[in-house]
């Protein structure tokens, strides 16, 4: 059987940035991957993070294959036809030292994040489904995959396996996923030529934006929609939580198309070519949701351990950042001989110093009130386009009726003491 | 675009063996909302009258896993497919 010092069970965003921490700590480090190569089993939205990724590959934009920086990000809230946005944008971002966030297209990216593990003298292994973990006694001395002869030994194994957890559970770390805290999200490519993208969103050349879309866009069920600009494509996809869509009926796919038929969308999305479709879960677990993070010789990162903040639709940081620490933990575990569950225990201390389990802390209670309180997905975002319609509308009320008609519309829909709930509620969740 | 012609976009290497199963058909009988036919976003699933049993076109399945997740009486064996096998991005 052959021996490592650290296996990764996964080549996402999560695995290659624990590989990569744990060959520059000088481990003798494999990643084995399900795929054809690192990248064609992963999906996501589609926005990577600057600073995360620049900790795991410093400078990495000089190199990567991106797509645009995120100049502009906008929050959309839509009720049947009408919408109100909010955005914001800094031509800045677009500039090379003062990226915030760019598209990218996982399968290539993940292809080239893999180059650069590989560079770090990370072994990759692909086509390798692993099956489970090998144990002697209680210890776990590596993994056993789907291949003849497939055992292969290590100190740590890093499980990076994603949102689909079957290697957590089976090592008792993680319990099996509930529909009520896992999204599942379809995503269509459509191609247009850039100068099309660029005149849609308003964008100079090589300049990019998101939109993320609530309300309506998922029939107020807990999620949301989003619109990523990439070179000469356009990602466009929605999300809900998976329980709310089985008791609704939706099909993934029909709100997918009821998003693109929205004439705000549909006009941003005119005469494209449809490239793909994709689907794929998020973890939305939140805080509560995260398994047991480490036991003696695993640790646990990425979508497996929960690691996203959906309300920031930020995963892909929380994966790297999560991998990094998890690389370091297990190198530095090696090297003083101590992969007991104690010397792994290093892990969640410096998770919860970070920003990771910090923000996962602080929305913890935000996930239950918003599922407990369907109406503010459902009726807040009509509340909203309908006050701003009374307010612009120029029909000869005077403008101190229209704010008392709006005042009387708002307590109409959600009544007075209704309003001052939510509002105390909400402020109780993000306290 | 009807789903059918989304799923002709994407690219499979398609495995002889079947990666999906249905541990007990008789759970499916007495299952009321069917929730595995219309939560998969590929419709891998869907009811055959005929054969009063659910068909699993495993061939077009995503391996996104909600099904597993979604089906009320985790009557669903939703596994990888072997190494090298199943959907393979062209994008991501």
């Amino acid at each position: 059987m052959e021996k490592f010092d650290v296996i990764v069970v996964g080549g996402g965003p999560a695995g290659l940035s624990a590989a990569i921490s744990a060959a520059k700590a000088g481990m003798k480090t494999v990643v084995i991957e399900r795929g054809d190569y690192p990248g064609t089993k992963n999906v996501m939205g589609g926005v990577l993070y600057t600073a995360a990724t620049n900790e795991v590959v410093p400078e990495f934009w000089k190199e990567a294959p991106l797509e645009r920086p995120v100049i502009e990000q906008r929050y959309a809230f839509l009720s049947k036809d009408e919408i109100f946005s909010a955005s914001y944008r800094d031509p800045a971002w677009g500039v090379e030292g003062q990226y915030n966030a760019h598209t990218v297209l996982r399968v290539k990216f993940d292809r080239w994040l893999a180059d650069q593990a590989v560079k770090a003298g990370v072994m990759i292994i692909t086509e390798t489904v692993v099956e489970d973990l090998l144990y002697h006694g209680d210890d776990v001395v590596g993994v056993r995959t789907g291949r003849a002869e497939g055992d292969l030994g290590a100190k740590v194994v890093i499980i990076a396996e994603g949102a689909n957890n079957f290697l957590a559970v089976k090592a008792g770390l993680a319990k099996p996923l509930r529909p009520d805290s896992m999204a599942v999200v379809v995503k269509e490519i459509i191609e247009l030529p850039a100068e099309k993208i660029e005149d849609r969103f308003c964008l100079e050349p090589h300049e990019g934006a998101t939109i993320e879309l609530f309300g309506d866009s998922t029939d107020g069920m807990m999620g949301t929609a989003f619109i990523y600009t990439n070179k000469n494509s356009i990602s466009i996809g929605v999300g809900s939580i998976i329980g709310a869509m089985a008791k609704k009926g939706w099909s993934p796919n029909d709100l997918l198309e009821n998003l693109k038929a929205k004439p705000y969308v549909k006009r941003l999305i005119q005469g494209g070519e449809i490239k793909e479709y994709l689907a794929h879960m998020i973890p939305e677990g939140g805080y509560n949701g995260m398994p047991k993070l480490y036991r003696q010789g695993v640790l646990v990162v990425g979508d497996t351990a929960m690691f996203v903040n959906g309300l920031n639709r930020e995963g892909s940081n929380l994966a790297m950042i999560s991998g990094k620490i998890a690389g370091q933990v297990a190198a530095e575990a090696i090297k003083s001989g101590d992969v007991s569950a104690q010397g792994m225990s290093v892990y969640e201390t410096r998770l919860r110093d970070s920003f990771i389990i910090k923000d996962l802390y602080k929305f913890r209670k935000l996930w239950p009130f918003i599922e407990d309180n369907p109406h503010l997905l459902e009726q807040y975002p009509e509340i909203v386009n309908q006050a701003a319609r009374m307010y612009f509308t120029a029909d000869g009320t005077p403008k101190a009726q229209v704010f008392k008609n709006i005042m009387d519309m708002v307590f109409k829909k959600r009544t007075k003491s209704g309003v001052v709930k939510d509002m105390y509620k909400a402020w109780r969740a993000l306290k | 675009m009807k789903l059918d012609d989304k799923l002709y976009l994407v690219r499979f290497n398609t495995d002889k063996l079947n990666h999906i199963k249905i541990k007990n058909g008789d759970v499916c009988l007495k299952c009321q909302d069917k929730v595995c036919t219309f939560i998969c976003p590929a419709h891998v699933y869907d009811w055959d009258e005929e054969e009063n049993r659910i068909s699993v076109g495993y061939v077009g399945c995503l391996e996104c896993g909600t099904c597993r997740v979604a089906c009320p009486h985790g009557n669903i064996q939703w596994e990888y497919p072997r190494g090298g096998f199943g959907v393979s991005w062209k994008n991501g």
